[in-house]
């Protein structure tokens, strides 16, 4: 398109409509919960990816007397119930559960894009089979179902990754769904296919870009859940037991609530502000990404 | 409905075929876990072992016979309790069923109150606060929550107890004096695992009230002088509820998966307890019997879902949906 002018030998015109992400930039910045949570999640990420680095104390090694307040001896967060420096398991625990988040939340999404771009791009039978297969894990109790796949499989941070993975995406892959119904009878895809367009450019080329705001939102927010999850089934036991993660502080010091609350306070405090932030970021993007919302 | 009743057939269905795979595939068989509680044994032990469980037949045999089974309602036998699946969970899932369905009621009436409340001063400090404890209630997470709620409301404050069903001094006690132990004890479980899905409802409920609100309907009825009270609860509320009431149908399995941490927070002697006990155990009969258990509490739910929402909303029909 820029092309164009150019070639007329004009110059471009005022820049009144300018590039879409600019208008979803300035509106998520109008945004100031946003804007915050923003801020607090680039904090915690960059503790959690160069903190072990600055404060290299290992987490698992027994440095002072169990249950050390925070605060005291120069333990900022205090000691565990195995007297193991709390700040070293925060720092390195973020690492293993943004991480896994992280890889969890792009897998299931790149799962359900596939899923719902299938069903909602070829209806009829693959729809069915494909919105079946979708149901069908979303009577699955999800949690319990993991806890089998680690326990079978054993608790690596792979086996964990994959265990949040697969269960997770039903909500993209229907989200998926419904806006490649709704899109690809819009009138560019019917030129592109009369272009001479394969399924497969018209899928992820044509249909898909467009279809993204909606996905990117429930994008942020898995990665939101997949925290959660993780910590859930780190609480229970069942994580790698050769890494420390954040709910797994958790568990591990749930027995002890009565003599130190602080070391499962203080976990739990980072597993809701990194959700937290991210749930705003979420909210954020949904009312930058979809300005008709708002008004309601 | 009879149509759904057949699918929710097939879905379970589905659940045992996958599962019973799953384990299949998976490394290690009873016969290894047997052997290892016995501290080893000998190749010809093993076999034997292993043709008691029928595991030495090929797995299309196996598979048919579990579903076999299963029909008879038959799970098998958990050498890990030395008694029948069946028997066991039928002792643990009451005290879940209880936990899932007072959960998903709090979250409902106080998620509704809420959204109705807040929908009617949408900018007024209330909305604020309903927003911000709806972002507590899905960033928090719920074990978490448990945990605090039990500092806070059962060793700070001794409100509540720490952990169980029942006082156990009650065993001789007028049935009356139990239940209410019972509740007692399910208060803190049932507020915690309502915290999530709370926040979802309220939300949910204060956005399709705002949107009611605005409907020609609703002008309608305040024009021919109803009272706000009446056009508030009686037409706003009713035509607002379908949305929310299919959405707490969707949580269904969210809500079981939240109940497994909250009972082990509170030490609640319901599936959730059981399934972690035996996948530690690597007790499979259990945990097959357990997976099979929760996904029918997640489709009675929804059954039940369909049926609330026929009686909001009369236009739906049965059959289609």
């Amino acid at each position: 398109m820029a092309d164009d002018s150019k070639i007329a030998g004009l110059e471009p015109p005022t820049p009144r409509a300018q590039h879409p992400l600019r208008e979803v930039v300035q509106m998520f910045a109008g945004n100031r919960a946003a804007v915050v949570a923003t801020a607090m999640l680039t904090i915690i990420v960059l503790a959690a990816v160069f903190g072990p680095m600055l404060y290299p104390t290992d987490p698992f090694e027994m440095v002072w007397a169990p249950f050390t307040p925070p605060g005291t001896d120069g333990f900022i967060l205090g000691t565990d119930y195995l007297g193991r420096d709390m700040l070293a398991g925060l720092l390195n625990g973020g690492r293993v559960s943004l991480t896994i988040g992280l890889v969890a939340a792009l897998m299931s999404v790149f799962i359900g894009i596939t899923f719902g771009a299938l069903a909602g791009f070829y209806r009829g039978l693959v729809e069915e089979v494909l919105m079946r297969i979708t149901e069908f894990f979303q009577v699955l109790p999800t949690l319990l179902f993991s806890m089998v796949i680690v326990a079978l499989f054993g608790a690596s941070l792979t086996v964990v990754t994959i265990a949040i993975g697969v269960v997770s995406w039903t909500a993209v892959a229907r989200i998926t769904r419904a806006e490649f119904l709704r899109i690809r009878e819009l009138e560019y895809v019917t030129a592109s296919r009369a272009a001479g367009a394969s399924n497969l450019v018209l899928m992820t080329r044509v249909i898909l870009p467009n279809a993204l705001p909606p996905i990117i939102v429930q994008a942020a927010l898995m990665v939101g859940s997949a925290i959660l999850f993780e910590a859930g089934l780190a609480f229970l036991g069942l994580s790698d037991p050769n890494v420390v993660s954040w709910g797994q502080i958790i568990g591990s010091n749930r027995t002890y609530i009565l003599d130190a609350g602080f070391t499962v306070t203080i976990p739990g405090l980072a597993i809701f502000v990194t959700v937290l932030s991210i749930s705003l970021i979420g909210d954020g993007l949904n009312d930058a990404l979809n300005p008709k919302l708002r008004r309601r | 409905m009879a149509i759904r009743a057949c699918y929710a057939l097939a879905l379970l269905l589905a659940v045992v075929v996958l599962n019973f795979t799953l384990i299949h595939i998976a490394p290690g068989d009873i016969a290894d876990t047997i052997a290892g509680d016995m501290g080893g044994a000998t190749e010809e032990v093993m076999a034997q072992i292993r043709a008691d469980y029928g595991l030495d037949k090929p797995f299309p045999v196996q598979l048919g016979i579990y579903l076999g089974n299963v029909v008879r309602m038959d799970f098998g036998y958990s050498f890990f309790s030395n008694t029948s699946v069946t028997g066991l969970i039928a002792e643990r899932l009451p005290a879940t069923l209880l936990l899932v369905f007072t959960a998903q009621i709090f979250a409902l009436v106080i998620g509704v109150i809420l959204g109705v409340i807040s929908a009617r001063r949408p900018d007024g400090l209330f909305s604020h606060f309903v927003t911000l404890l709806a972002l507590f209630g899905y960033s928090a997470p719920v074990f978490w929550t448990g945990i605090m709620l039990l500092i806070g409301l059962s060793l700070m404050l001794p409100l509540f107890p720490v952990a169980g069903m029942i006082d156990v001094t009650l065993i001789e006690a007028p049935l009356w004096r139990q239940y209410l132990s019972v509740a007692h004890h399910l208060f803190l479980p049932a507020l915690t695992l309502a915290s999530i899905f709370l926040a979802l409802y309220s939300r949910l409920c204060r956005a399709s009230m705002l949107e009611v609100l605005g409907a020609d309907y609703i002008r309608t009825a305040r024009a021919k002088g109803l009272s706000e009270r009446d056009t508030v609860y009686r037409h706003a509320l009713k035509n607002s509820l379908g949305p929310v009431v299919t959405l707490a149908g969707l949580q269904f399995s969210a809500v079981v998966s939240g109940a497994v941490l909250v009972e082990t927070v509170f030490s609640w002697p319901g599936l959730g307890t059981l399934a972690l006990q035996s996948i530690l155990a690597r007790d499979t009969p259990t945990i097959l019997g357990i997976l099979f258990f929760s996904a029918l509490v997640v489709i009675v739910g929804n059954l039940l879902t369909d049926l609330a929402l026929r009686l909001i909303d009369p236009r739906i029909k049965g059959g289609g949906g």
